[in-house]
Order: C-alpha cells, then structure tokens, then sequence
C-alpha cells in the first residue's frame, strides 16, 4: 500500500525536478520546483514525518518560492527575452560535471539498494516526528545552533535594511 | 507539564565571547536610534565590547573545555583565534571613524555589523560541529556582503558587493553540499565523530565521502580566496572600503583558516593523503596566481587583493603540514599578518582622498621626501609582507618553511621559498616609487590621529614580533 | 448470457470484500466527498445572502425575482455563468492561466480537510469522526494550504500577460504574506494555551470557556488577519476597481472567473470556521441544549455574517496604509500579545 502511493509520489518528483531543469521560462521552472517540493512533503508524510512535511509545505513551497515568483514577477520576464536563461542550458562542461556527480550518485545508490534489506523497517516510536520531539530536540542537542541562527537572521536582516533602506539620515 | 531538562553540556562560560559580543553589537544597533550624527559613542562601546569579549574569552578553565555535545570547543587554538579576531576587529574600526566621515558612510549599523562578523568568526574558530562552522562562516560572509556595499553611492562597491555575493552564496551551495555528503557517509555532523568514523579504512574510500571533501575544499577555498577561486577577490578588496578590505584580508579569512584546520586537522587526519595533494596544488597555484597577478597591478589595493592571494597560499602549508607546529605556525602568521595588513591599508588610508581616489602605485611616488616616516612605515610593512629578515614576515614564514620541512614537503617549501622571491618585485616596486621617484602633485595628507594610532601599532608589531617572536610562539605552540 | 451474470457476480463480490476490509477508507472517502460537496453547495448560498444583506445594508431589496426570496438569483447565476463563453487572449499563457483558478479552489477546499466540527459519534459499530482528516498539527495544515493558495493569485496575475493583472497579483500576494505573519503569531498564543496544534484538541480545551475571554487580542488580531488574507473588503485591494479593473482576475470570464469567487468564498467559510475553532469554543454549547454541529454552524454563520458587515460598512484601505498597518501596528501586537501570554503562562501555569 505504501509502495503503491510512494512510486507515483516518487515519478512526479523526478519528472518535475527535471522540469524546473529543462523549462525554457521561468515561471514554468518555478512552478516545477513547487509542486516537486510539495511531492517531497507527500515522500516525508509517507515516512511518518508530519511535521517536517507541513514545514517544508510552508517554508519551502509556501514562503521561498513566493518570494521566487515575486523576483520573477518584478523582473517581468518573457519567453524569447534574451535573460541567459537559455544559455544556461548549453553550458558543455557544467553539464558534464553534473552529469558525473548525478551518475556517481546513482552507481553507489543502486549499490546500497541491491545489497540491503529492503523489507524490514524500522520500527519508529510514537513520538516519531512530532512537534513535541523536534521541539525537545531543537531546544537541547541543537540549541546553540538554534541560537545562533538568529544572529544569523538578525545580521542579514539588518544588512538588507542597510543597503536598501531609501534614506540614510 | 515538566521542564524541559537542559543537558549538562549547556556552558555558558565557554560560551562567553559569543554572548558578550553578540549583546554588544545589539547594544550598538539599538544605541544608533539616538546617536544621530555623532558615532563615538558607537565607536566605544564597540571597542569595549572586543575588549570584553577578548578578556570574556579567558574565563574558562581548564583547556580544552568542549560543550554543547562537543559541537563547541575552547582551546588554545580557538583563544588565540579569539585574540587575533578582536584585535583585527579593533583596528578596523579604529580605521573606519575617520574614514567613514570622509567618505559619508553614516550608516550606525557599520559597527554593529563588524561585531556580528566578528561573533560569526569567533564560531567558526572554536565549532567542532559542521552545522555550526556553516551557521559561522554564513554570518561571517553575509555581515562582509553588506560591509562590501556599504558605500551605496559608489557603482564600484555595488558591483563588487554583487559579485562578492553572488559568488559567495554559490560557493555556500558547494560547501553545504560537500557537507551534506560527509554526513551521509560518515553520519554524523560532530568533527569527532567523523574523525573516529573514517578509522575504518573501509569507510575511507567511500566515493561519496572524497566528493564531498572535494567539495568542502571548494567551499572553503573560496571563502579564504586560494587559487582557482580568487576570482572574486581583486574586484571586492578595490570595490569595499578600505578599513573593510583590511578587515577582509585578515579576519574573516584567519576564521576560514580556522575551520579549515579544523574540519581536515581534527575530523579527517586519516584520510590525508587524499585531501593533502588536492590542498598542495591549491597552495601552489595561489602562490603563483597571486604573486605573478600582482606584478601586473597599478592599483594598491588590487594589489594587496593579490598579494593575500599568494599569502593564502603560504598559509596553505601550515595546514598541510598539521602538525602541533603547522598550527602554531599557522597562528604565528596571522597575528603578524594582522599587524602588516592593516599597517598598508592604514597607510593607504592615510593617502586615499574622499571618493576611493588615489590610489594608484604612480600616486606613491616621491612619498618619502615629503613625508619621510610614513613612507619608511610603508616599506616596513611591504619588506614584512615580502619576508624580509629583521621583521614578523621573515619569522612567520620561517616558521611555516620549517614546519613543512618537518613534515617533508621540501617540493611545496622550494616553491614558496620561489614565490617570496618572486613577491619583492612588487612590493620593492612601491618603496622603489616612494623613494627614487618625483613627486608629480601635491601630498593631500589627512594626519588623522586614529589612522596613525593604527599605523604605530603596525609598525611596532611587525618590528616586534620580527625581533623577539619567542614569546608569541611560545604562547601559540600550546 | 451466463458469463455476464459470472462477472457480475465475482465483481460484486470483490467490490463487497473491498468494502468490508477498508471500511475506514470508505468512511474517509464518502467524508471527504460530503464535504467537498458541502462546502461547494454553500457558496452560491452564501453569495445569495451576501446580496441580501448587502441590500439591506445599504437600504435596498437586493435580489428578489427569481423565486421566493431571490433563492433562484444563484442559479440562475451559475447556469449564466457556465455557458458563457471563455475567453483567453492570445498572449496569455495557457498552461498557467487555466492553473491558476484551479489552484485557488483546490487549495481552499483542501484546507477545509482537517476543520473539525464536532465529537466523533458512533455508527453500526463504527466511529464517525467528524472531520476529514485529523492531522496532528492541523493548524499548521491550514496555513500550509492557505500559503499555497497565493499562488493562484500569483500565476493568474502572470499569465494573464495584463498590467493590471500583474499588479493585482503582486499586490495580493504581498499582502497576504504580510498578514499570514499575524495570523500565525496570534494564532501561537491559543497553540501555547492548549499545548497542541491539533484543532481537536483545542476546542477539547474550550470546555469550560471560550478562549476568546481570556484572548480577546489575539482573537481581534486573527480575525483582522484573516479578513486580509481572504481578501475581503475592506482590505480587498488586490481587486480595487478604481485602480486595478479587476486586480488579478481582470482576464477571466465564465465558469474560470466564477471559480476565483467560489474560492473566496471557501476560504471565507475556512476562516470563520477557525474563529470558531480557535477563540469561540468550537461546537461547544455551553450549556445550551443544541446538538454541537448546531453550535459550530450557528457561531461560523453570525462570523459570515459580520464579514458581510464589515464589507458593507467601511471604505477600502488605501495599499501602503494597509502594509504600515499590518507591519507596524498588528505585528508588534502580537508580539506582545505572545509575550504576556507565555510570561504569564510560565510564571503562573506552570
């Protein structure tokens, strides 16, 4: 059953993940990209993982991507304008060093699959990937990570607002 | 409902400087809402925060003290990191006052944003966990993104912020991405871990876990401006303002240092010889790059860009070497190519007029007959920067040749041995303008107290740890 | 003709089988079926009272022909509607111009999933749950979605390949982030009162009073957000006519532009739905002798009511007046609101 929904889940993925690659416009390979993270969201629900699932609906599809659309709506951009989008595409050596570390990726990943064992999952608390947990675990074993993240946050925020604040006293 | 319980590894002492810092630079940003015009007071607080926080940084007992789940660690290293970090911020905001009054930056948030880079280095020094070197040098890199573009006005400090952010976010991508794949393979994010992981010769030749090395060379290797990704760093050094182009050649790049000792020092000593030729060629090709770069260069500060290029490269070495006395060359180095960095750029400063203008090496010219003790200052500093015998140049890389030696990497030490050689012929080329050339114009000379303060403390550091370094090496060879 | 009779006989079978082994997916699906129906069926209802009530609002009949009452107005409208003719221009991008109403009502019905709207009941032996789906953080559930219905806007506004449009579209989505900040934050204060981000939960902790008395700014703060975010007077400025034509939806027609109004509508129903749920006690009676999908449907009903008011009583806001006022003014609100509470939780409740 979970095999059943998993391998669609899984084909979408991968066909919208090579269409953010292959679109020729933007806003197609931003679209792509959305519903290839809201496929994942369906891949981590599937591994019992809710609430990272619903986090990655909000921050990733929900929050970054709109922010995509906004640059690209600002930018205002059509097919056949001249924007490198294209040009992206033809570039032969970045190609083939992807190309390399995709199929590197791939060798040692069939590599695991034909030798473990498939059928026996783990088997994961109750707790497993609910918010409780991940908040105990972020205020504990990550907390200064967490901490500082916020620096982090801060002194980009304050950057941005320093360089495109329109008046400097 | 039951509190949470805090883990016994929560150490707020060893977490001191990050704290005092960090509540500093909040404390400057909240104090500009009143300051108006007038900085000093944010200029003072600042400089008591670094105070604080160097003096904050002795409070633990004893060393090393690790916390936070060993994802946090206070050493000998990272303290004497924690010295050279708070002094280079120091210095650079004693350039910055009178500088930012001439070239109008008024932004108050200048200050608190060289605070904030200054925690992200401190983190980066003393984080023996892989998310928490990222989180560092993603602080340190975004504060140095905005200090870059600070002077809004100017096309050239756009471009350069641009550039500099552009690339560096893309060099962030591979560092994250070889970060990734270590921790695929290994497991885990914490150095140890990863360290006592790769024991297993098995687990050493995982393909993943060389990619992501790779990787973590790239991304690191940008973030310290080694060879084949310096692009970036000509165009940013001469774009930024100058007290930042000092403070971007040596902090942010000894904390790129730190971690780089870290992350291939502590979590991959075992697996050396892969990492060490991939680091050798780098090393080699930044020498190169750099000092044969900076022949070509008629801007000073272009040329300082080089110049660190190539020392990038010697820098290299003591890693390579990682022996306990590759570290503390490794720290020898920095703290007197702190002191000669910011003496050059105080000097270029001191020479600069309002909107970044001369400051082409022609502009030098005839220097010493009209101001004979800053152009002598000027020549101590790029005599040291070459490597010249009685100053802390000399010593530093003598320091690094023998360390390497003792590893034996006599290939890699011809070389720089080569290079140091090659170096003199740009920095001779300066004392050459400043001393057997006619001055064309006139010598538009801001004597600027805080400036020459700067350029004293340069001068006295670079002759003082060329003449008596014992006690600096015995303090950095704990 | 035996043959037949055989597959028909060995379907039936299978068919029963099926059903006997998955009756919760059973249960689930014709769930999820009466809702989606339900909610559809609501919103011509709900366009009809809007018309009445605006009409009385502003001293007039409103729509009363078509049958008693003007009930027949709506119908009429849909049938109008349906056969019009859909227009696209020739410069629109097909793709996404037919994706973006879709992706409106798709995630506004979507939301509507895990709304809960009384306690689980027992029928033949099997428990009815009444709700669609109980997601364990189904608050988070609803915001997800709700974020996922800016793209509608979003991609309406671009491939309508119309100025107007593109304002309309930046404009929406800009807003609606800003305000989802204050929906989330005033929201955070009744999750740190229940502990749970499940709405089950949440209304269970309701039991003895409403959250709205000890909460009344967050439930101020929530619904100011939530008329924002569904885009209703008087912050439906995406659409503001003296400026915009039509905001993002300048270029549809026909059954295309009708699915943009169902889907403000639904999330109109959405949002009263997690008033009551969050501040107003849910299906809880409180005393009163009413079944509790009475309670929940009679408090989300006076809700729609006063979206009705409020649409009928004040003029729009103008745009950067809206951004100050939600950045400026709700958000530190809210932040304040969550630190009195967590301050007063954690010293007296602990």
């Amino acid at each position: 059953m979970e095999l059943l929904i998993f391998y669609p889940l899984a084909g979408f993925c991968v066909v919208l993940a090579l269409g953010v690659v292959l679109n020729n416009s933007p806003v197609g390979s931003a679209i792509s990209l959305i519903g290839m993270m809201l496929g994942l969201a369906g891949i981590f629900v599937l591994q019992q993982a809710h609430f990272l699932a619903i986090l990655q609906i909000i921050i990733y599809a929900g929050a970054i991507m709109v922010l995509f659309m906004f640059v690209i709506m600002l930018l205002n951009l059509k097919e056949g304008d001249d924007t490198g989008w294209i040009a992206r595409e033809r570039n032969l050596l970045l190609s083939v060093l992807t190309g390399l570390l995709a199929v590197g990726i791939l060798y040692k990943i069939s590599g695991i699959l034909f030798t473990a064992e498939m059928d026996t999952p783990a088997i994961l608390p109750d707790s497993f990937g609910t918010v409780a947990t991940i908040g105990e675990t972020l205020f504990t074993d990550f907390v200064l990570p967490f901490e500082v993240a916020s620096i982090l946050l801060l002194a980009a925020m304050v950057g941005a607002v320093v360089l495109a604040k329109t008046k400097l006293d | 409902m039951e509190p949470i319980l805090a883990p016994e590894s929560i150490d707020l002492i060893a977490l001191a400087p990050v704290i005092v810092l960090s509540v500093f630079a909040m404390m400057v940003l909240v104090l500009d809402l009143w300051g108006g015009r007038n900085k000093t007071l944010l200029v003072f607080i600042s400089l008591v925060g670094l105070l604080m926080t160097a003096i904050s940084a002795f409070a633990k007992h004893p060393l090393p003290a690790y916390s936070f789940n060993d994802s946090y660690i206070v050493d000998h290293l990272s303290l004497f990191f924690i010295c050279i970090f708070t002094l280079s911020s120091a210095l650079t905001i004693l350039l910055s006052v009178e500088y930012n009054e001439r070239e109008d930056i008024r932004a108050g948030e200048y200050y608190a944003l060289i605070l904030f880079c200054t925690v992200g280095m401190i983190l980066l020094a003393s984080s023996t966990d892989m998310i928490m070197i990222f989180l560092g040098i993603e602080i340190v890199s975004i504060c140095l993104y905005v200090l870059t573009g600070i002077r809004r006005n100017d096309h050239r400090s756009n471009e350069a912020a641009l550039k500099y952010f552009l690339l560096g976010a893309f060099a962030t991508g591979f560092l994250l991405y070889g970060m990734t794949l270590v921790y695929g393979s290994t497991g885990s994010t914490n150095l140890f871990k990863i360290a006592e992981f790769i024991q297993n010769p098995s687990a050493q030749s995982n393909p993943l876990l060389l990619m992501g090395l790779v990787l973590l060379i790239i991304g690191l290797g940008f973030k310290v401006a080694s060879a084949p990704f310096h692009m970036w760093a000509p165009d940013v050094y001469q774009g930024a303002p100058t007290p930042v182009t000092a403070f971007m050649a040596v902090g942010p790049k000894a904390a790129a240092f730190a971690a780089f000792f870290r992350v291939f020092a502590e979590a991959f000593p075992e697996m050396s010889p892969s990492w060490e030729t991939l680091l050798s060629i780098i090393a080699v090709l930044s020498m190169f790059v750099g000092n044969l770069g900076a022949i070509m260069q008629t801007n000073i500060k272009r040329m300082l860009a080089f110049s660190s290029i190539s020392h990038a490269g010697y820098i290299l070495i003591a890693i390579i070497a990682k022996s306990s006395l590759g570290s503390s060359a490794l720290l020898f180095y920095m703290l007197s190519y702190t002191f000669m960095t910011f003496g050059a750029f105080g000097i270029v400063i001191i020479l600069g007029r309002k909107g970044e203008e001369n400051l082409e090496i022609e502009n030098y010219s005839g220097l010493a007959y009209k101001h004979p003790i800053i152009a002598l200052s000027m020549t101590i500093f790029l005599l040291s920067l070459g490597g010249l015998p009685p100053f802390a140049g000399f010593v530093a890389k003598f320091y690094i040749f023998s360390a390497a030696i003792q590893e034996g990497l006599l290939t890699l030490v011809i070389i720089a041995v080569l290079n140091s050689a090659i170096s003199f012929y740009y920095y001779l080329k300066v004392v050459v303008f400043m001393y057997m050339k006619e001055s064309e114009a006139e010598f538009k000379i801001s004597l600027t107290p805080m400036t020459l303060f700067v350029i004293l403390i340069g001068v006295i550091g670079t002759i003082n740890l060329g003449i008596f370094p014992n006690t600096i090496i015995a303090l950095a060879s704990h | 003709m035996d043959w037949i009779t055989e597959i028909l006989n060995v379907t039936w079978n299978f068919i029963v089988l099926f059903l006997n082994e998955n009756i919760p997916l059973v249960v689930g699906s014709v769930k999820a079926v009466i809702i989606a129906v339900a909610i559809m069926s609501v919103v011509p209802a709900l366009v009809w009272l809007e018309r009445r009530l605006m009409g009385r609002f502003q001293v007039r009949l409103g729509p009363n022909r078509v049958g008693p009452f003007g009930l027949g107005q709506p119908m009429a409208d849909t049938v109008k509607l349906l056969f019009k003719e859909s227009i696209i221009q020739s410069s629109a991008d097909k793709f996404l111009f037919h994706l973006a109403p879709a992706v409106v009502v798709i995630t506004a019905i979507a939301a509507f999933a895990v709304i809960p709207f009384g306690e689980p009941f027992e029928v033949f032996g099997q428990t009815i749950e009444m709700w669609g789906a109980n997601v364990n953080s189904g608050i988070l559930f609803v915001f997800a979605i709700s974020g996922m219905g800016i793209y509608g806007m979003v991609l309406a506004g671009l491939s309508s390949n119309n100025k107007y449009s593109l304002m309309g579209g930046l404009r929406s989505s800009a807003q609606m982030i800003s305000y989802e900040l204050t929906l989330g934050l005033s929201a955070l204060s009744i999750i740190l009162l229940t502990g749970s981000l499940s709405l089950v939960d949440m209304v269970r902790a309701q039991e003895t009073y409403p959250f709205i008395l000890v909460q009344p700014l967050a439930f101020l703060l929530f619904f100011i957000a939530g008329i924002a975010e569904t885009n209703r007077a008087p912050f439906d400025l995406p659409e503001a006519e003296q400026e915009l034509v039509a905001g993002f939806h300048t270029e549809y027609t026909g059954m295309k532009f009708a699915m943009f109004f169902m889907g403000e509508y639904i999330n109109m129903v959405t949002m009263s739905a997690l008033v009551t749920l969050l501040f107003l006690g849910g299906w809880n009676a409180y005393g009163l002798p009413v079944w509790p999908i009475v309670s929940f449907a009679v408090k989300v009903f006076f809700l729609l009511c006063v979206f009705i008011w409020l649409r009928s009583t004040f003029p729009r806001i103008r745009y950067d007046r809206l951004m100050t006022f939600g950045w400026k003014i709700l958000l530190p609100l809210c932040l304040l609101n969550l630190m009195v509470t967590s301050t007063v939780k954690v010293i007296w409740f602990p």
